[in-house]
Protein backbone atom coordinates (compact mmCIF):
# COMPACT_ATOMS: atom_id res chain seq x y z
CA UNK A 1 0.00 0.00 0.00
CA UNK A 2 3.09 2.58 1.17
CA UNK A 3 4.58 1.39 -2.28
CA UNK A 4 1.20 2.16 -3.90
CA UNK A 5 1.09 4.84 -2.80
CA UNK A 6 4.98 5.83 -3.15
CA UNK A 7 4.76 4.63 -7.12
CA UNK A 8 1.71 7.28 -7.67
CA UNK A 9 3.48 9.76 -6.13
CA UNK A 10 6.99 9.18 -8.39
CA UNK A 11 5.01 8.95 -11.43
CA UNK A 12 3.07 12.14 -10.81
CA UNK A 13 6.38 13.79 -10.01
CA UNK A 14 8.24 12.43 -13.47
CA UNK A 15 4.85 13.74 -15.10
CA UNK A 16 5.29 17.36 -14.13
CA UNK A 17 7.71 19.50 -16.18
CA UNK A 18 8.89 20.91 -12.90
CA UNK A 19 10.89 17.66 -11.95
CA UNK A 20 12.39 17.48 -15.10
CA UNK A 21 13.40 21.25 -15.37
CA UNK A 22 14.82 21.14 -11.38
CA UNK A 23 16.70 18.10 -12.45
CA UNK A 24 17.92 19.23 -15.73
CA UNK A 25 19.42 22.73 -14.23
CA UNK A 26 20.69 21.01 -11.39
CA UNK A 27 22.81 18.27 -13.14
CA UNK A 28 23.69 21.54 -15.30
CA UNK A 29 25.21 23.53 -12.63
CA UNK A 30 26.77 21.01 -10.79
CA UNK A 31 28.43 19.52 -14.16
CA UNK A 32 29.59 23.15 -14.52
CA UNK A 33 31.36 23.27 -10.92
CA UNK A 34 32.77 19.61 -11.31
CA UNK A 35 34.24 20.80 -14.79
CA UNK A 36 35.71 23.80 -13.19
CA UNK A 37 36.85 22.46 -9.91
CA UNK A 38 38.73 19.63 -11.89
CA UNK A 39 40.39 22.28 -14.38
CA UNK A 40 41.60 23.51 -11.05
CA UNK A 41 42.90 20.32 -9.35
CA UNK A 42 44.86 19.44 -12.91
CA UNK A 43 46.17 23.30 -12.59
CA UNK A 44 47.56 22.90 -9.33
CA UNK A 45 48.42 19.17 -9.17
CA UNK A 46 52.06 19.51 -9.93
CA UNK A 47 52.46 21.62 -6.70
CA UNK A 48 50.79 19.50 -4.57
CA UNK A 49 52.82 16.27 -5.78
CA UNK A 50 55.87 18.39 -4.04
CA UNK A 51 53.83 18.47 -0.68
CA UNK A 52 53.75 16.13 2.06
CA UNK A 53 50.36 14.72 3.20
CA UNK A 54 48.93 17.49 0.37
CA UNK A 55 44.59 16.83 0.08
CA UNK A 56 43.75 14.79 -3.02
CA UNK A 57 41.67 14.50 -5.67
CA UNK A 58 38.68 13.31 -3.71
CA UNK A 59 38.87 15.95 -1.13
CA UNK A 60 39.74 18.74 -3.68
CA UNK A 61 36.96 17.56 -6.49
CA UNK A 62 34.40 15.38 -4.94
CA UNK A 63 33.84 16.53 -1.86
CA UNK A 64 33.67 19.99 -2.62
CA UNK A 65 31.26 18.67 -5.47
CA UNK A 66 28.69 17.03 -3.01
CA UNK A 67 28.94 19.78 -0.16
CA UNK A 68 27.68 22.30 -3.57
CA UNK A 69 24.98 19.60 -3.55
CA UNK A 70 24.04 19.64 -0.55
CA UNK A 71 23.72 23.64 -0.53
CA UNK A 72 21.67 23.31 -3.66
CA UNK A 73 19.51 20.88 -2.39
CA UNK A 74 18.51 23.27 0.19
CA UNK A 75 16.74 25.25 -2.12
CA UNK A 76 15.62 22.77 -4.75
CA UNK A 77 13.96 20.05 -2.13
CA UNK A 78 11.34 22.44 -1.04
CA UNK A 79 10.05 22.83 -4.56
CA UNK A 80 10.06 19.59 -5.24
CA UNK A 81 8.45 18.81 -1.80
CA UNK A 82 5.53 21.86 -1.81
CA UNK A 83 2.71 20.18 -3.61
CA UNK A 84 3.50 16.78 -1.93
CA UNK A 85 0.09 17.49 0.40
CA UNK A 86 -0.90 20.78 0.11
CA UNK A 87 -1.96 19.96 -3.64
CA UNK A 88 -3.73 17.08 -2.68
CA UNK A 89 -5.57 19.01 -0.31
CA UNK A 90 -6.69 22.09 -3.05
CA UNK A 91 -7.54 19.62 -5.84
CA UNK A 92 -9.43 17.86 -3.42
CA UNK A 93 -8.36 14.44 -4.28
CA UNK A 94 -6.95 13.63 -0.26
CA UNK A 95 -10.66 12.51 0.00
CA UNK A 96 -9.98 9.68 -2.22
CA UNK A 97 -6.94 8.81 0.38
CA UNK A 98 -9.69 9.78 2.82
CA UNK A 99 -12.18 7.50 2.08
CA UNK A 100 -9.97 4.43 1.04
CA UNK A 101 -8.67 1.66 3.63
CA UNK A 102 -5.85 3.33 4.02
CA UNK A 103 -4.54 4.81 7.30
CA UNK A 104 -2.65 8.12 7.40
CA UNK A 105 0.47 6.36 8.24
CA UNK A 106 0.42 4.91 4.97
CA UNK A 107 -0.41 7.81 3.06
CA UNK A 108 2.26 9.82 4.74
CA UNK A 109 5.25 7.26 4.60
CA UNK A 110 4.02 6.44 0.80
CA UNK A 111 4.42 9.91 -0.09
CA UNK A 112 7.73 10.41 1.98
CA UNK A 113 9.33 7.05 0.17
CA UNK A 114 7.77 9.29 -3.59
CA UNK A 115 9.67 11.62 -2.98
CA UNK A 116 12.71 10.22 -1.09
CA UNK A 117 13.31 7.87 -4.91
CA UNK A 118 12.86 10.97 -6.84
CA UNK A 119 15.18 12.43 -5.26
CA UNK A 120 17.64 9.18 -4.89
CA UNK A 121 17.46 9.47 -8.72
CA UNK A 122 18.87 12.88 -8.47
CA UNK A 123 21.59 12.26 -6.12
CA UNK A 124 22.62 8.87 -8.58
CA UNK A 125 22.90 11.27 -10.95
CA UNK A 126 25.49 13.76 -9.20
CA UNK A 127 27.22 10.79 -7.51
CA UNK A 128 28.10 9.80 -11.13
CA UNK A 129 30.32 12.76 -11.35
CA UNK A 130 32.72 12.24 -9.05
CA UNK A 131 32.47 8.42 -9.75
CA UNK A 132 33.80 8.88 -13.56
CA UNK A 133 37.14 9.75 -12.05
CA UNK A 134 37.43 6.24 -11.43
CA UNK A 135 37.90 5.53 -14.75
CA UNK A 136 41.24 7.34 -14.70
CA UNK A 137 42.39 8.64 -11.33
CA UNK A 138 42.64 6.78 -7.97
CA UNK A 139 40.31 7.76 -5.53
CA UNK A 140 39.68 7.48 -1.75
CA UNK A 141 36.77 5.26 -1.77
CA UNK A 142 36.36 5.99 1.98
CA UNK A 143 35.98 9.02 2.08
CA UNK A 144 33.69 9.70 -0.97
CA UNK A 145 31.39 6.72 0.23
CA UNK A 146 31.37 8.82 3.78
CA UNK A 147 30.31 11.75 2.08
CA UNK A 148 27.84 10.23 -0.02
CA UNK A 149 26.08 8.97 2.80
CA UNK A 150 25.99 11.90 4.42
CA UNK A 151 24.42 14.05 1.63
CA UNK A 152 21.77 11.20 1.40
CA UNK A 153 20.98 11.63 4.74
CA UNK A 154 20.96 15.43 4.37
CA UNK A 155 18.31 15.08 1.27
CA UNK A 156 16.47 12.76 3.43
CA UNK A 157 15.89 15.13 6.15
CA UNK A 158 15.27 18.21 4.23
CA UNK A 159 12.53 15.59 2.76
CA UNK A 160 11.07 15.04 5.51
CA UNK A 161 10.73 18.45 7.18
CA UNK A 162 9.36 19.71 3.63
CA UNK A 163 6.74 16.93 3.73
CA UNK A 164 5.65 18.08 7.21
CA UNK A 165 5.63 22.25 5.99
CA UNK A 166 3.31 20.80 2.78
CA UNK A 167 1.46 19.21 5.46
CA UNK A 168 0.84 22.36 7.74
CA UNK A 169 -0.75 24.66 5.08
CA UNK A 170 -3.12 24.50 1.48
CA UNK A 171 -0.73 26.80 -0.20
CA UNK A 172 2.03 25.53 -1.56
CA UNK A 173 3.81 28.62 -1.81
CA UNK A 174 3.67 28.55 1.67
CA UNK A 175 5.21 25.22 2.17
CA UNK A 176 8.02 25.90 -0.13
CA UNK A 177 9.02 29.48 1.78
CA UNK A 178 8.55 27.79 5.45
CA UNK A 179 10.57 24.62 4.18
CA UNK A 180 12.77 26.59 2.39
CA UNK A 181 12.90 29.03 6.28
CA UNK A 182 13.59 25.64 8.18
CA UNK A 183 16.39 24.16 6.47
CA UNK A 184 17.85 27.87 6.50
CA UNK A 185 17.90 28.28 10.33
CA UNK A 186 19.32 24.20 10.76
CA UNK A 187 22.13 25.37 8.22
CA UNK A 188 22.91 28.77 10.07
CA UNK A 189 21.97 27.95 13.81
CA UNK A 190 25.97 27.26 15.04
CA UNK A 191 26.88 30.59 14.06
CA UNK A 192 26.78 31.66 17.84
CA UNK A 193 29.48 29.69 18.32
CA UNK A 194 31.60 31.65 16.60
CA UNK A 195 31.59 34.29 19.10
CA UNK A 196 33.58 32.08 20.98
CA UNK A 197 31.98 31.54 23.79
CA UNK A 198 31.97 27.95 25.33
CA UNK A 199 28.40 26.97 27.24
CA UNK A 200 25.76 25.18 27.31
CA UNK A 201 23.62 27.00 24.36
CA UNK A 202 26.43 26.80 21.99
CA UNK A 203 26.51 22.85 22.35
CA UNK A 204 22.98 22.48 21.94
CA UNK A 205 22.98 25.01 18.78
CA UNK A 206 25.83 22.88 17.55
CA UNK A 207 24.04 19.75 17.98
CA UNK A 208 20.93 21.46 16.45
CA UNK A 209 23.13 22.71 13.06
CA UNK A 210 22.46 20.03 10.09
CA UNK A 211 25.13 21.56 8.58
CA UNK A 212 28.04 20.64 12.19
CA UNK A 213 26.52 16.94 11.08
CA UNK A 214 26.88 16.81 7.86
CA UNK A 215 30.39 18.75 8.11
CA UNK A 216 31.18 14.95 9.79
CA UNK A 217 30.38 12.97 6.91
CA UNK A 218 32.28 15.31 4.28
CA UNK A 219 35.85 14.65 6.46
CA UNK A 220 35.44 11.20 6.37
CA UNK A 221 34.47 11.07 9.44
CA UNK A 222 31.11 8.31 10.28
CA UNK A 223 29.69 7.97 13.81
CA UNK A 224 26.43 7.31 15.49
CA UNK A 225 25.78 10.80 17.21
CA UNK A 226 25.21 12.48 13.44
CA UNK A 227 23.38 9.05 12.33
CA UNK A 228 20.85 9.53 15.25
CA UNK A 229 20.54 13.12 14.70
CA UNK A 230 19.79 12.72 10.83
CA UNK A 231 17.18 10.21 12.21
CA UNK A 232 15.45 11.44 14.97
CA UNK A 233 15.12 14.66 12.62
CA UNK A 234 13.13 12.53 9.82
CA UNK A 235 10.99 10.44 12.24
CA UNK A 236 10.13 13.61 14.43
CA UNK A 237 9.22 15.17 10.66
CA UNK A 238 6.82 12.03 9.24
CA UNK A 239 5.42 11.52 12.87
CA UNK A 240 4.31 15.26 13.02
CA UNK A 241 3.31 14.96 9.74
CA UNK A 242 0.85 11.74 10.18
CA UNK A 243 -0.45 13.74 13.27
CA UNK A 244 -1.17 17.01 11.36
CA UNK A 245 -2.78 14.59 8.50
CA UNK A 246 -5.02 13.15 11.59
CA UNK A 247 -5.82 16.75 12.83
CA UNK A 248 -6.99 17.87 9.24
CA UNK A 249 -9.99 15.97 9.55
CA UNK A 250 -11.29 17.26 13.08
CA UNK A 251 -10.81 21.41 11.84
CA UNK A 252 -11.89 23.10 8.67
CA UNK B 1 -32.80 -9.11 4.28
CA UNK B 2 -35.01 -5.78 5.07
CA UNK B 3 -33.16 -5.89 8.62
CA UNK B 4 -29.56 -5.79 6.77
CA UNK B 5 -28.42 -2.25 7.69
CA UNK B 6 -25.35 -1.12 5.53
CA UNK B 7 -24.98 2.06 7.46
CA UNK B 8 -26.22 3.64 11.00
CA UNK B 9 -25.43 6.72 11.59
CA UNK B 10 -26.04 8.03 15.30
CA UNK B 11 -26.48 11.33 16.58
CA UNK B 12 -24.38 13.10 14.42
CA UNK B 13 -23.47 16.55 15.53
CA UNK B 14 -20.77 19.00 13.85
CA UNK B 15 -19.83 22.18 14.18
CA UNK B 16 -17.34 24.85 12.39
CA UNK B 17 -17.14 26.84 15.25
CA UNK B 18 -19.97 28.46 16.56
CA UNK B 19 -22.41 27.14 13.11
CA UNK B 20 -23.77 24.03 14.03
CA UNK B 21 -23.84 22.18 10.71
CA UNK B 22 -25.19 19.33 11.55
CA UNK B 23 -27.51 18.88 14.77
CA UNK B 24 -28.18 14.99 15.76
CA UNK B 25 -28.30 13.44 12.47
CA UNK B 26 -29.44 10.11 12.92
CA UNK B 27 -30.38 7.40 10.10
CA UNK B 28 -29.66 3.91 8.66
CA UNK B 29 -29.49 2.90 4.80
CA UNK B 30 -30.42 -0.89 4.49
CA UNK B 31 -28.58 -3.56 1.61
CA UNK B 32 -29.66 -2.69 -1.69
CA UNK B 33 -31.54 0.44 -0.73
CA UNK B 34 -30.96 3.54 -2.84
CA UNK B 35 -31.33 6.36 -0.44
CA UNK B 36 -31.91 10.18 -1.94
CA UNK B 37 -30.41 12.89 0.32
CA UNK B 38 -32.11 16.10 -0.14
CA UNK B 39 -31.07 19.09 0.93
CA UNK B 40 -30.47 22.81 -0.17
CA UNK B 41 -27.09 23.92 -0.83
CA UNK B 42 -25.61 24.60 2.87
CA UNK B 43 -28.19 22.11 4.49
CA UNK B 44 -25.47 19.94 5.79
CA UNK B 45 -25.84 17.21 3.01
CA UNK B 46 -21.94 17.32 1.68
CA UNK B 47 -20.85 17.55 5.59
CA UNK B 48 -22.75 14.35 6.07
CA UNK B 49 -21.77 12.59 3.32
CA UNK B 50 -17.82 13.81 4.50
CA UNK B 51 -18.32 12.41 7.83
CA UNK B 52 -19.66 9.06 6.91
CA UNK B 53 -16.93 8.58 4.04
CA UNK B 54 -13.87 9.49 7.03
CA UNK B 55 -13.22 12.85 5.17
CA UNK B 56 -14.36 15.08 8.61
CA UNK B 57 -14.53 14.13 12.12
CA UNK B 58 -17.60 14.56 13.65
CA UNK B 59 -18.00 16.90 16.71
CA UNK B 60 -20.38 14.02 18.33
CA UNK B 61 -22.16 10.94 17.46
CA UNK B 62 -20.99 7.95 15.57
CA UNK B 63 -21.25 5.98 12.07
CA UNK B 64 -21.01 3.01 11.81
CA UNK B 65 -20.91 0.77 8.01
CA UNK B 66 -21.54 -2.29 7.76
CA UNK B 67 -21.30 -2.52 11.55
CA UNK B 68 -17.95 -1.05 12.02
CA UNK B 69 -17.42 2.17 13.72
CA UNK B 70 -15.81 4.40 11.10
CA UNK B 71 -13.30 6.14 13.46
CA UNK B 72 -12.60 3.28 15.99
CA UNK B 73 -12.03 0.71 12.89
CA UNK B 74 -11.79 3.15 9.98
CA UNK B 75 -9.78 0.57 7.58
CA UNK B 76 -12.38 -2.28 7.98
CA UNK B 77 -15.01 0.48 7.69
CA UNK B 78 -14.00 1.83 4.00
CA UNK B 79 -13.48 -1.07 2.77
CA UNK B 80 -17.16 -1.29 2.48
CA UNK B 81 -17.54 1.96 1.14
CA UNK B 82 -16.99 3.93 -1.98
CA UNK B 83 -16.97 7.78 -2.00
CA UNK B 84 -17.38 10.14 -4.86
CA UNK B 85 -16.91 13.76 -3.73
CA UNK B 86 -18.79 16.71 -4.75
CA UNK B 87 -14.89 17.42 -6.58
CA UNK B 88 -14.18 14.68 -7.92
CA UNK B 89 -10.82 13.37 -7.18
CA UNK B 90 -8.83 12.69 -10.00
CA UNK B 91 -5.08 13.17 -10.68
CA UNK B 92 -5.26 14.96 -13.78
CA UNK B 93 -1.85 14.09 -14.98
CA UNK B 94 -2.73 10.48 -15.39
CA UNK B 95 -4.89 8.55 -17.66
CA UNK B 96 -7.66 7.00 -17.08
CA UNK B 97 -5.92 3.25 -17.19
CA UNK B 98 -3.00 4.77 -14.68
CA UNK B 99 -5.62 5.93 -12.21
CA UNK B 100 -7.66 3.23 -11.83
CA UNK B 101 -5.14 0.95 -11.35
CA UNK B 102 -4.01 3.15 -8.74
CA UNK B 103 -7.45 3.36 -7.32
CA UNK B 104 -7.51 -0.39 -7.29
CA UNK B 105 -4.51 -0.57 -5.04
CA UNK B 106 -5.66 1.51 -2.66
CA UNK B 107 -8.79 -0.14 -1.98
CA UNK B 108 -6.86 -3.40 -2.04
CA UNK B 109 -8.30 -5.61 -4.80
CA UNK B 110 -5.96 -8.79 -5.29
CA UNK B 111 -3.46 -8.61 -7.64
CA UNK B 112 -5.04 -11.11 -10.31
CA UNK B 113 -8.59 -9.40 -10.60
CA UNK B 114 -7.04 -5.59 -10.50
CA UNK B 115 -7.69 -5.93 -14.41
CA UNK B 116 -11.12 -7.29 -14.14
CA UNK B 117 -12.16 -4.86 -11.47
CA UNK B 118 -10.83 -2.44 -14.21
CA UNK B 119 -12.43 -3.42 -17.14
CA UNK B 120 -15.56 -3.74 -15.99
CA UNK B 121 -15.47 -0.40 -13.98
CA UNK B 122 -14.60 1.37 -17.40
CA UNK B 123 -17.82 -1.10 -18.81
CA UNK B 124 -20.26 0.29 -16.48
CA UNK B 125 -19.36 3.86 -16.60
CA UNK B 126 -19.07 3.74 -20.29
CA UNK B 127 -15.73 4.69 -20.00
CA UNK B 128 -14.48 2.09 -22.54
CA UNK B 129 -13.04 4.81 -25.21
CA UNK B 130 -11.04 6.75 -22.97
CA UNK B 131 -9.16 4.77 -20.94
CA UNK B 132 -5.89 5.42 -22.35
CA UNK B 133 -6.85 9.12 -22.26
CA UNK B 134 -5.97 11.62 -19.85
CA UNK B 135 -8.03 12.57 -17.13
CA UNK B 136 -7.14 16.27 -17.22
CA UNK B 137 -8.36 16.00 -20.68
CA UNK B 138 -11.28 14.47 -20.29
CA UNK B 139 -14.89 16.71 -20.65
CA UNK B 140 -16.65 17.17 -17.60
CA UNK B 141 -18.83 14.36 -17.65
CA UNK B 142 -16.23 11.66 -18.56
CA UNK B 143 -14.36 12.72 -15.64
CA UNK B 144 -17.37 12.93 -13.03
CA UNK B 145 -17.91 8.99 -15.01
CA UNK B 146 -13.80 8.67 -13.85
CA UNK B 147 -14.91 9.69 -10.49
CA UNK B 148 -17.65 7.13 -10.30
CA UNK B 149 -15.60 4.14 -11.52
CA UNK B 150 -13.50 4.99 -9.17
CA UNK B 151 -15.95 4.41 -6.39
CA UNK B 152 -17.49 1.29 -7.67
CA UNK B 153 -13.92 -0.08 -8.49
CA UNK B 154 -14.27 -2.56 -5.53
CA UNK B 155 -17.79 -3.51 -5.88
CA UNK B 156 -18.26 -1.57 -2.37
CA UNK B 157 -21.81 -2.24 -0.23
CA UNK B 158 -21.92 1.05 -0.34
CA UNK B 159 -21.49 4.05 -2.46
CA UNK B 160 -21.77 7.46 -1.96
CA UNK B 161 -22.64 9.79 -4.76
CA UNK B 162 -22.44 13.79 -3.58
CA UNK B 163 -23.76 15.39 -6.42
CA UNK B 164 -22.64 13.45 -9.53
CA UNK B 165 -24.59 15.39 -11.86
CA UNK B 166 -23.86 18.77 -11.45
CA UNK B 167 -22.40 20.49 -14.77
CA UNK B 168 -23.58 17.48 -16.64
CA UNK B 169 -25.76 17.49 -20.04
CA UNK B 170 -29.16 16.37 -20.55
CA UNK B 171 -28.19 13.04 -22.29
CA UNK B 172 -25.17 12.35 -19.52
CA UNK B 173 -27.71 12.97 -16.76
CA UNK B 174 -29.62 10.36 -17.94
CA UNK B 175 -26.99 8.07 -18.64
CA UNK B 176 -25.96 8.51 -15.04
CA UNK B 177 -28.94 8.06 -13.47
CA UNK B 178 -29.54 5.07 -15.21
CA UNK B 179 -26.06 3.65 -13.77
CA UNK B 180 -27.32 4.76 -10.12
CA UNK B 181 -30.67 2.80 -10.69
CA UNK B 182 -27.85 0.13 -11.99
CA UNK B 183 -26.05 0.02 -9.13
CA UNK B 184 -29.09 0.38 -6.53
CA UNK B 185 -29.35 -3.37 -7.84
CA UNK B 186 -26.17 -4.71 -5.91
CA UNK B 187 -25.01 -2.05 -4.22
CA UNK B 188 -26.80 0.27 -1.63
CA UNK B 189 -26.21 3.60 -2.82
CA UNK B 190 -26.98 7.25 -1.19
CA UNK B 191 -27.41 9.79 -3.65
CA UNK B 192 -27.13 13.24 -2.54
CA UNK B 193 -28.52 16.54 -4.68
CA UNK B 194 -30.48 19.22 -4.53
CA UNK B 195 -32.08 18.23 -8.03
CA UNK B 196 -35.72 16.78 -6.89
CA UNK B 197 -36.57 14.52 -10.59
CA UNK B 198 -33.20 13.13 -9.76
CA UNK B 199 -34.47 11.69 -6.48
CA UNK B 200 -37.39 11.13 -8.15
CA UNK B 201 -36.46 8.75 -10.97
CA UNK B 202 -33.86 6.97 -8.87
CA UNK B 203 -34.30 6.46 -5.23
CA UNK B 204 -36.25 4.13 -3.30
CA UNK B 205 -36.40 6.21 -0.15
CA UNK B 206 -36.23 10.27 0.70
CA UNK B 207 -33.79 12.12 3.33
CA UNK B 208 -34.80 15.66 3.34
CA UNK B 209 -32.40 17.56 5.83
CA UNK B 210 -32.59 21.39 6.61
CA UNK B 211 -30.37 23.76 8.61
CA UNK B 212 -28.60 20.82 9.82
CA UNK B 213 -30.95 18.36 11.19
CA UNK B 214 -33.44 16.13 9.45
CA UNK B 215 -37.17 16.64 8.25
CA UNK B 216 -38.49 14.00 6.60
CA UNK B 217 -37.40 10.72 6.15
CA UNK B 218 -39.98 8.45 3.89
CA UNK B 219 -40.61 6.35 0.96
CA UNK B 220 -41.87 7.67 -1.61
CA UNK B 221 -44.63 6.43 -1.80
CA UNK B 222 -45.03 7.43 1.13
CA UNK B 223 -44.77 10.92 0.94
CA UNK B 224 -47.28 10.62 -2.15
CA UNK B 225 -49.58 9.55 0.76
CA UNK B 226 -48.44 12.10 3.03
CA UNK B 227 -49.08 14.89 0.63
CA UNK B 228 -52.92 14.14 0.19
CA UNK B 229 -53.49 17.58 -1.57
CA UNK B 230 -53.39 16.37 -4.88
CA UNK B 231 -52.93 20.07 -7.19
CA UNK B 232 -54.36 20.60 -11.01
CA UNK B 233 -53.77 23.05 -13.47
CA UNK B 234 -57.01 24.21 -15.59
CA UNK B 235 -57.06 26.63 -18.18
CA UNK B 236 -60.90 28.25 -18.40
CA UNK B 237 -61.60 30.28 -21.81
CA UNK B 238 -64.45 31.88 -19.88
CA UNK B 239 -63.74 31.60 -16.17
CA UNK B 240 -66.34 32.64 -13.84
CA UNK B 241 -65.63 36.19 -11.81
CA UNK B 242 -64.72 35.81 -8.71
CA UNK B 243 -67.55 36.93 -6.83
CA UNK B 244 -69.56 34.25 -8.87
CA UNK B 245 -67.66 31.85 -6.89
CA UNK B 246 -67.61 29.97 -3.74
CA UNK B 247 -64.98 27.96 -2.46
CA UNK B 248 -67.09 26.68 0.48
CA UNK B 249 -69.54 24.93 -2.05
CA UNK B 250 -66.62 24.13 -4.63
CA UNK B 251 -65.86 21.98 -1.80
CA UNK B 252 -69.08 20.07 -1.05
CA UNK B 253 -69.42 19.27 -4.77
CA UNK B 254 -66.57 19.09 -6.29
CA UNK B 255 -63.76 18.60 -3.33
CA UNK B 256 -61.95 21.80 -4.25
CA UNK B 257 -60.32 23.36 -0.87
CA UNK B 258 -58.62 25.72 -2.54
CA UNK B 259 -58.37 27.88 -5.75
CA UNK B 260 -55.22 30.38 -7.03
CA UNK B 261 -55.25 32.58 -9.85
CA UNK B 262 -52.45 32.24 -11.94
CA UNK B 263 -53.18 34.79 -14.81
CA UNK B 264 -57.27 35.33 -16.31
CA UNK B 265 -57.76 32.15 -17.30
CA UNK B 266 -55.21 29.83 -15.47
CA UNK B 267 -55.58 28.63 -12.03
CA UNK B 268 -54.21 26.15 -9.84
CA UNK B 269 -57.01 24.45 -7.86
CA UNK B 270 -55.45 22.05 -4.32
CA UNK B 271 -57.71 18.89 -4.38
CA UNK B 272 -59.35 17.22 -1.88
CA UNK B 273 -58.94 12.93 -1.32
CA UNK B 274 -62.24 12.05 -3.16
CA UNK B 275 -61.79 14.69 -6.37
CA UNK B 276 -63.04 13.17 -9.59
CA UNK B 277 -61.61 14.56 -12.26
CA UNK B 278 -64.80 13.66 -14.48
CA UNK B 279 -67.05 15.63 -12.54
CA UNK B 280 -65.13 18.28 -12.52
CA UNK B 281 -65.38 18.59 -16.45
CA UNK B 282 -69.05 17.83 -16.42
CA UNK B 283 -69.29 20.74 -13.89
CA UNK B 284 -67.24 22.90 -16.18
CA UNK B 285 -69.07 22.35 -19.32
CA UNK B 286 -72.41 22.93 -17.24
CA UNK B 287 -71.66 26.43 -15.86
CA UNK B 288 -70.01 26.63 -19.72
CA UNK B 289 -66.35 27.71 -18.18
CA UNK B 290 -65.13 26.15 -21.77
CA UNK B 291 -62.41 24.08 -19.99
CA UNK B 292 -59.48 23.99 -22.95
CA UNK B 293 -56.63 22.60 -20.57
CA UNK B 294 -56.40 20.33 -17.44
CA UNK B 295 -52.72 19.11 -15.69
CA UNK B 296 -52.58 17.54 -12.71
CA UNK B 297 -49.61 18.43 -10.41
CA UNK B 298 -48.72 15.30 -8.59
CA UNK B 299 -45.18 16.12 -6.96
CA UNK B 300 -45.59 15.38 -3.65
CA UNK B 301 -41.54 15.59 -3.12
CA UNK B 302 -41.46 19.03 -4.58
CA UNK B 303 -44.80 19.93 -2.54
CA UNK B 304 -42.78 18.35 0.51
CA UNK B 305 -39.62 19.83 -0.36
CA UNK B 306 -40.85 23.11 -0.77
CA UNK B 307 -43.28 23.20 2.51
CA UNK B 308 -40.20 22.46 4.32
CA UNK B 309 -38.17 24.87 3.15
CA UNK B 310 -40.09 27.72 2.47
CA UNK B 311 -41.76 27.71 5.80
CA UNK B 312 -38.37 28.01 6.86
CA UNK B 313 -38.16 31.19 4.24
CA UNK B 314 -41.23 32.97 6.06
CA UNK B 315 -39.76 33.13 9.55
CA UNK B 316 -36.49 34.80 9.70
CA UNK B 317 -34.68 34.90 6.08
CA UNK B 318 -37.95 36.33 4.25
CA UNK B 319 -38.39 39.07 7.54
CA UNK B 320 -34.81 40.55 6.56
CA UNK B 321 -35.46 40.77 3.27
CA UNK B 322 -38.97 42.30 3.84
CA UNK B 323 -37.44 45.12 6.27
Amino acid sequence: MIFNIAMRELRSLFLSPLAWAILAIKLHVLSWIFLFQLDRFLEIQPKLGGMQGAPGLTSLVAIPLLDTAAFLLMLIIPLISMRLISEERRGQTLSLLFSAPVSMTEIILGKYLGILAFLSVMLALIVLMPLSLFLGANLDGGLLASGIIGLFLITASYAAIGLLMSALTKEPLIAAISSFGVFLLLWIIDGVNNAGQNNLATGLFNYLSISSHYQNFSHGIINSADFSYFGLLIITAIILSIRRLDAYRLQH
Amino acid sequence: MTEDVLIQVNDLCRDYGSLHALKNVSFSLRRGEVLGFLGLNGAGKSTTMQIISGNLAPTSGEVKINGYDILEQPKQAKASLGFLAEQPPLYRELTVNEYLLFCARLNRIAKNDIAKAITRACERCGLNDVRKRLIGNLSKGYQQRVGIAQAIIHTPEVVILDEPTVGLDPIQIREIRQLIRELGNDHSVILCTHILPEVQSTCDRVLIINHGQIAVEDTLAGLDARVQKNSIRVRLNQPPKATQLNIADLNSTLNILNAEVLSEQEFTLQCGANFDQATFIQYCVQQDWDISELSPITNALEQMFINITCNDIDSPAATEVAS
